[in-house]
């Protein structure tokens, strides 16, 4: 075992490694909140619900239509989207006009429906998914197993969160999200349709969080209540890296991650807590976050 | 070619809601097309107003705004837009989240015969030179220029401008002047809203004073210069 | 409105509020005390919830803090057998100082921020209270003694108790009307209707919004007492955040920024937990679910803010009828 300074360095790579994998669910679910969030005005509470109901979709496309991993990949983020835009024609659209309070109180409460029904189905015990064949088994590098999955899972996610960049900062479509973002009224007026692009954001966001749960179900215990667990560390990441911008939510995501899993090493504890500790210390030097400008 | 009505623009018993404030009283006006028609009046008199209740950007609405014979009070504001009609606000509205060229191809093409980007650009040769810098960052003469460019791409016909002059030097503001005057050389049809005096009155057909969220007074372009004191009056000058 | 028909109406609230005097004092003969002891503490717990998010629309996701705090204060005091007065009194004044604590880091901020910084200040508490020795970490304060109430009153007859816990409610309760239907409590709903223009009048918005945060966590933290008191536990699940859903629901279902409406709420969800317990605990969450969005969607005034504006309603269409054709708007 190779040992530095007294650090075990498989120990802390692998702990490292665990926190870029959660990162990157960070990143991803709180990019999806930031977006939603900057259209719409809302905070989406239920977005870690949506997280889970992507998980639960590699689940039940496998039991029931035996398609495999692969097909959930794609699948599931497009079904949840879907779920997304209706939720947001039919229930979320009939709050824009109250106070940001009822938005939170709104999505929490769809949140708990699609978590009791879904205890309902599965009891609340974690079900396990095993990885793809192709993606199993573990990397030599030496210093450290590398788990070919958790790589590819970080690598899978980088990707997304820069073609989403990419996509809302250089495409024309990504201008028009940003002009609604900036001023909705004025660019309806100008012709834009806003509300279609409304619903297709909050889709959007929705999908990504499903994207989320589908990578996670192989890693992490799937369960009704996984995305309780997620969610308010996602908010963190939101706060922390300010609403602002998407680039912040991707970085912060992945810093506080690895952050969270040096934490694990050195005193485990405190890994839960230490998101909020880092959270107090930023607002206090900035009030809006790292990287958010106020609204 | 089909021919278009002549008239364009027909406002009837217009009342208009902010929240709930109560700020236009029955507002009556029509615009034909190809005309270019002023209206004139005090700050808070519902000027703007009467422009961001065509677009729909009021609380409320209640009447009849008929465009092209169309009926639009109960429209929401994209599909009023793409029926036709090109908005230049009043703050201008220029996006900071977007570059100088990206605001100017936000507004969707609405119809055909708009400006090509190149005309613009021939047009208004600062905006090229800025294309890609923030939109923010142009300076209020660029950036009213940039509010018209960006409506005259879409191919919209009837153009509601808010107080374009505002703020801005009197060579821009010449400018300005020479642009809309060409436009209505094209067969452009323009509600103007405006405060300077010196600057509208020369361009329009026709005048409306709007007092207390209602049209006070209606005079054609010869009847200016003989109501002048009459004007001034309901303008406070 | 005529005389006779004033003198009605206050007959009418007299009778009403005898009748829940009476339901009060013998509620014990028709339900288990100690069940309704639960409901009383929960409900001093919403109203204290209560009187910040109705009257300053900030939705704290952190008041398990002081349902925690002082639920520790009092039971490590009547651990060590000091008197019940005393336990009960240092609950109230951790909550005072906590709040205050808490409120000036987090007032400053608004929406999800505040949100968000009172959930991290009580997720960093319950951390503490985890690893500190005098809480007794994973099994907290057990069998924390009752005591005798002034030195003569046996806390440890539930029935006693009951009666004691209904007069610390009905305190609260004319407490958080005093404060209200005062000159502080009028300021707070200009704040809250208008707060631009409370700041432009004057108004130090931010020292009003800290005292209302100080004196929600204080009765917040009491309800926490007496919790300790009656059921003599202390544990870590005090702290944790699922807790806040419960008094969200309460609050929402029973009215926001009404005074009778947090007791609604506690009372309803209380009756639901106990007849939906073990078997039903999905359908119970999926209902908690379901009465969020329907009360956000449809009934956002809420149990007692629908019935009052009915009631004004109704005063209205009487009001008319007694001054003939005249129009009462």
């Amino acid at each position: 075992m190779t040992q530095i300074l007294g650090i075990s360095l498989p120990g802390l790579m692998s702990q490292l490694t665990v926190g870029l994998v959660n990162g990157a669910f960070y990143a991803l679910l709180s990019m999806g909140l930031a977006i939603i969030f900057g259209l719409l005005g809302i905070v989406n509470f239920a977005h870690g619900a949506l997280y889970m109901l992507g998980a639960f979709c590699t689940l039940v496309l496998l039991e029931y239509t035996g398609l495999n991993f692969w097909w959930s990949l794609a699948l599931a983020p497009i079904i949840v989207g879907l779920f997304g835009a209706v939720l947001e024609r039919t229930v979320i659209r009939r709050i824009y006009n109250l106070d940001h309070v009822y938005g939170m109180l709104l999505t929490y409460g769809l949140s708990l429906i699609f978590t009791s029904v879904v205890r309902f189905r599965y009891g609340s015990t974690g079900l396990n998914f095993d990885p793809p064949e192709a993606l199993s088994g573990v990397i030599d590098l030496g210093f450290m197993f590398l788990p070919v999955y958790r790589a590819w899972v970080i690598v899978l996610s980088l990707i997304v969160c820069l073609i989403t960049w990419l996509v809302v900062e250089k495409t024309r479509l990504g201008s028009y999200l940003r002009a609604a973002t900036e001023n909705p009224r004025v660019t309806q007026a100008l012709g834009v349709n806003v509300p279609f692009l409304v619903t297709l954001t909050f889709a959007f966001g929705a999908g990504l969080a499903a994207l989320g749960g589908v990578l996670a179900a192989p890693v992490q215990q799937i369960s009704p209540l996984m995305g309780d667990l997620i969610i308010i560390s996602v908010f963190a990441v939101v706060v922390i890296g300010g609403f602002g911008s998407i680039a912040g939510s991707i970085i912060t995501g992945l810093c506080l991650g690895l952050i969270e899993g040096l934490t694990k090493y050195f005193y485990a504890p405190a890994s839960n807590t230490v998101v909020f500790i880092i959270m107090i210390l930023v607002l206090a030097i900035r009030p809006y976050g790292l990287f958010g400008k106020p609204r | 070619m089909t021919k278009i009505p002549s008239e364009c623009l027909r406002i009837s018993g217009l009342q208009a809601y902010y929240g709930e404030s109560h700020v236009l009283h029955g507002v009556n006006l029509e615009v034909n097309a190809g005309e270019c028609v002023v209206l004139l009046g005090r700050n808070g008199a519902g000027r703007t107003t009467i422009l961001r209740s065509i677009v729909g950007l009021v609380t409320r609405r209640l009447g009849s705004i008929t465009f092209n014979g169309r009926e639009t009070v109960s429209l929401a504001p994209h599909k009023i837009a793409r029926l036709g009609i090109g908005y230049c606000p009043e703050e201008r509205a220029i996006y900071s989240s977007l570059s100088c060229e990206e605001n100017l191809l936000l507004p969707p093409v609405v119809a055909e015969g708009g400006m090509t980007l190149e005309e613009i650009y021939r047009l208004f040769p600062n905006l090229l030179e800025r294309r890609h810098s923030q939109g923010t960052r142009l300076s209020g003469g660029e950036q009213q220029m940039l509010a018209m460019a960006r409506i005259l791409r879409t191919g919209a016909r009837l153009l509601l401008l808010d107080e374009i002059s505002e703020g801005l030097a009197p060579v821009i503001v010449q400018r300005l002047g020479e642009v809309i005057m060409s436009l209505k050389a094209s067969g452009y049809t323009i509600l103007l809203v405006e405060q300077n005096f010196h600057f509208a009155t020369p361009m329009a057909d026709r005048v409306y004073v709007v007092e207390n969220g209602t049209i006070a007074l209606e005079m054609s372009q010869s009847d200016i210069p003989k109501q002048e004191t009459l004007l001034r009056q309901y303008l406070g000058v | 409105m005529s005389k006779s028909a004033m003198r009605l109406g206050s007959m009418i609230v007299i009778v009403l509020y005898a009748a829940l005097g009476v339901a009060a004092l013998l509620a014990p003969m028709f339900l288990y005390s100690l069940l309704l002891v639960n409901i009383l503490c929960l409900a001093i717990l919403a109203c204290g919830y209560n009187v910040l998010v109705g009257y300053t629309r900030c939705i704290s996701f952190g008041h398990s803090a002081f349902v925690a705090t002082s639920a520790y204060a009092t039971g490590y005091l009547l651990t060590h057998n000091l008197p019940t007065e005393v336990g009960l009194f240092a609950g109230i004044l951790a909550s005072v100082l906590l709040g205050y604590v808490m409120g000036a880091l987090a007032i400053r901020r608004e929406g999800l921020y505040f949100g968000m910084i009172t959930l991290a200040q009580s997720q960093l508490l319950y951390f503490l209270y985890s690893m500190a020795p005098f809480t007794g970490g994973e099994m907290g304060l057990q069998g924390v003694p009752r005591g005798k109430l002034l030195g003569f009153i046996d806390l440890s007859n539930d029935l006693v108790l009951y009666y004691f816990v209904l007069a610390m409610f009905v305190a609260c309760f004319l407490f958080i009307r005093r404060c209200i239907y005062s000159p502080f409590g009028h300021v707070l709903v200009a704040i809250r209707e208008n707060e631009s223009r409370a700041i432009s009048l004057g108004y130090d918005v931010n020292r009003f919004k800290l005292l209302t945060f100080v004196l929600s966590a204080t009765i917040s933290g009491f309800a926490g007492s007496l919790k300790t008191l009656s059921f003599g536990l202390a544990t870590l699940s005090d702290a944790s955040w699922s807790n806040a859903a419960d008094v969200l629901v309460m609050t929402l279902v029973g009215g926001i920024g009404t005074l009778w409406g947090p007791v609604v709420g506690a009372a309803i969800v209380v009756f639901l937990q106990h007849y939906l317990a073990e078997r039903f605990a999905e359908l119970l969450t999926a209902l908690m679910g379901l009465a969020f969005v329907v009360c956000v969607l449809v009934f956002r005034r809420g149990i007692v803010g629908e019935v009052s504006e009915l009631l004004k309603k109704l005063r209205t269409r009487l009001f008319r009828r007694d001054q003939g054709n005249e129009d009462a708007v």
